[in-house]
């Protein structure tokens, strides 16, 4: 039997990188996901489609930007500087920005869908029981939209423990710091170790299949009308 | 200039398609392909060998790259390479062992060196840059995969800067990706191979000397697959000849057997 310890280190960083990642995409994304529900500004489909944009493009696009923003000479580099670093690329950070903008389109598109979804009559309603519009985002449009909530945050974690080209090019494969599951399997497997590839791939073979089926069944429970 | 009139010239352009057509035909009876697979840090000196084996031999060879163990794993898994050119002499004996090459033809290509080097001029002066620890993050190709990250973990802990170091590795998925590292300025320092800095003298560069690793002797194969095909047979030939010895030499490669 191989190292349990050494199969450890994977699982515990990507479940760290995909629980960050979702609570800074909820954050993030809530904001965007309103916005381009409620605006009527000509271009917010414009906005909507650089969202949309990762679902299109071949992670080494994505994977090479990032690697030339977090680098020295990028963004990445200048805050990186600013705690006494020098690029943000092979960082556990490095990755959670580059698993933002990968895994965006999974948890905007639902929580807008779902804002879309309940129209403009329970945000009249608030108004006119003068709920402020803070009020009402909280007390009315949240509640309301929580199905969408569900679904991005779990496609947004399912998304992130999924990635792979990304984290290949900007990651540098550090065990408990940028090697996460998908490359440990890539990794195992290249060196033929294939016991610990089973083991790995077998879990998150197991982990989509739960995830997606508790999906379906949560869209059944609470996408029923009445509720 | 009299204009030269239009059945002659129709004429003319018959002959020379039919003598291209013709010329092309007979080049397509004996021109073949071989497939090789090629450990990243002999990318440049491949293609280079690859042009004159065409010009010389007027066979095409195809070249994927990638780490020796990465491409051993696809070699054991049926892909259709005919040639193998490790980076180390395990893995071709192991693909004669486990009936995947053919036994008896493999031979050393080249011996490798493999160089710190950071892309800033001053910073990198010998030992002492690893023994001073002076940088955030320094580049090693994958040890379990390649070799040149095998010979320069061995480079460190013969310094004895390993453990103090360890921390600050980072791991290219082969020796191009680990040159690309360090040449984006994302780590400061890495260990390459002498071939992908053989051509320039910029930055900055210590030739590990010979002493602190085991020599990276790299095997060439002829696998089971190519074992009927011409142009395999030509490319291993043409690998061993003059031609393909002075290509080597000019990156930085030690000669073979």
């Amino acid at each position: 039997m191989p190292e349990l310890s050494e199969l450890w280190s994977p699982i515990r960083l990507t479940v760290a990188l995909a629980s960050i990642t979702t609570v800074v995409l909820l954050a993030v994304g809530t904001p965007i996901a309103w916005w381009l529900a409620r605006s009527k500004a000509p271009w917010k489909e414009a906005v909507a489609t650089v969202v949309a944009l990762p679902l299109v493009l071949p992670p080494t696009v994505l994977g090479f930007y990032l690697l030339i923003a977090l680098g020295p000479n990028g963004p990445g580099g200048w805050i990186a500087g600013l705690f006494g670093g020098r690029s943000l690329a092979f960082t556990f950070e490095g990755l959670v920005i580059g698993s933002v903008f990968y895994s965006m389109p999974f948890v905007v598109q639902p929580i807008r869908n779902a804002f879309e979804a309940f129209g403009d009559r329970p945000l009249e309603v608030a108004a006119t029981l003068r709920a402020g519009p803070w009020d009402a985002f909280w007390s009315v449009a949240v509640p309301l939209a929580r199905p969408g909530f569900m679904t991005g945050a779990v496609l947004g974690f399912a998304h992130t423990v999924g990635e792979f080209g990304v984290v290949l090019m900007i990651g540098g494969n550090i065990p408990g710091e940028t090697k996460v599951l998908s490359v440990a399997i890539y990794d195992y497997v290249e060196t033929l170790q294939w016991t610990q590839a089973h083991i790995l791939a077998g879990g998150m073979l197991l982990f989509a299949f739960v995830v997606i089926l508790a999906m379906m069944l949560l869209e059944k429970r609470i996408g029923r009308p009445g509720l | 200039m009299p204009k030269t009139p239009p059945s002659v010239s129709s004429r003319r352009w018959a002959m020379f398609l039919a003598a291209a057509i013709a010329s092309m035909a007979a080049l397509g009876a004996q021109a073949g392909e071989v497939k090789v697979a090629v450990a990243a840090n002999f990318t440049d000196a491949a293609k280079e060998i690859g042009t004159l084996f065409a010009k010389t031999a007027g066979h095409t060879a195809v070249f994927s790259f990638g780490s020796t163990g990465q491409l051993y794993t696809q070699i054991a898994q049926g892909a259709p390479f005919e040639v193998f050119l490790a980076a180390d002499q395990e893995r071709p004996k192991k693909a004669v062992d486990e009936g995947l090459a053919v036994p008896g033809s493999s031979f050393t290509y080249a011996t490798g060196r493999i160089v710190l080097f950071s892309k800033d001029k001053g910073v990198v002066a010998g030992e002492g840059t690893l023994k001073g620890g002076k940088f955030a993050k320094i580049a090693i190709a994958n040890p379990a995969t390649a070799p040149y990250g095998a010979a320069a973990v061995q480079t460190m802990k013969a310094l004895g800067v390993y453990d103090a170091l360890s921390a600050k590795i980072v791991q290219g998925n082969n020796i191009a990706q680990t040159y690309q590292f360090v040449d984006t300025g994302n780590a400061e320092v890495g260990f390459i191979a002498l071939s992908q800095i053989a051509l320039h003298d910029k930055g900055s560069r210590w030739v590990v000397p010979e002493s602190l690793y085991a020599t990276i002797a790299q095997d060439a194969v002829l696998l089971k697959r190519g074992a009927d095909n011409a142009a395999a047979h030509a490319f291993v030939a043409f690998l061993k000849g003059a031609e393909a010895r002075r290509v080597k030499e000019k990156y930085g490669y030690g000669p073979g057997d």
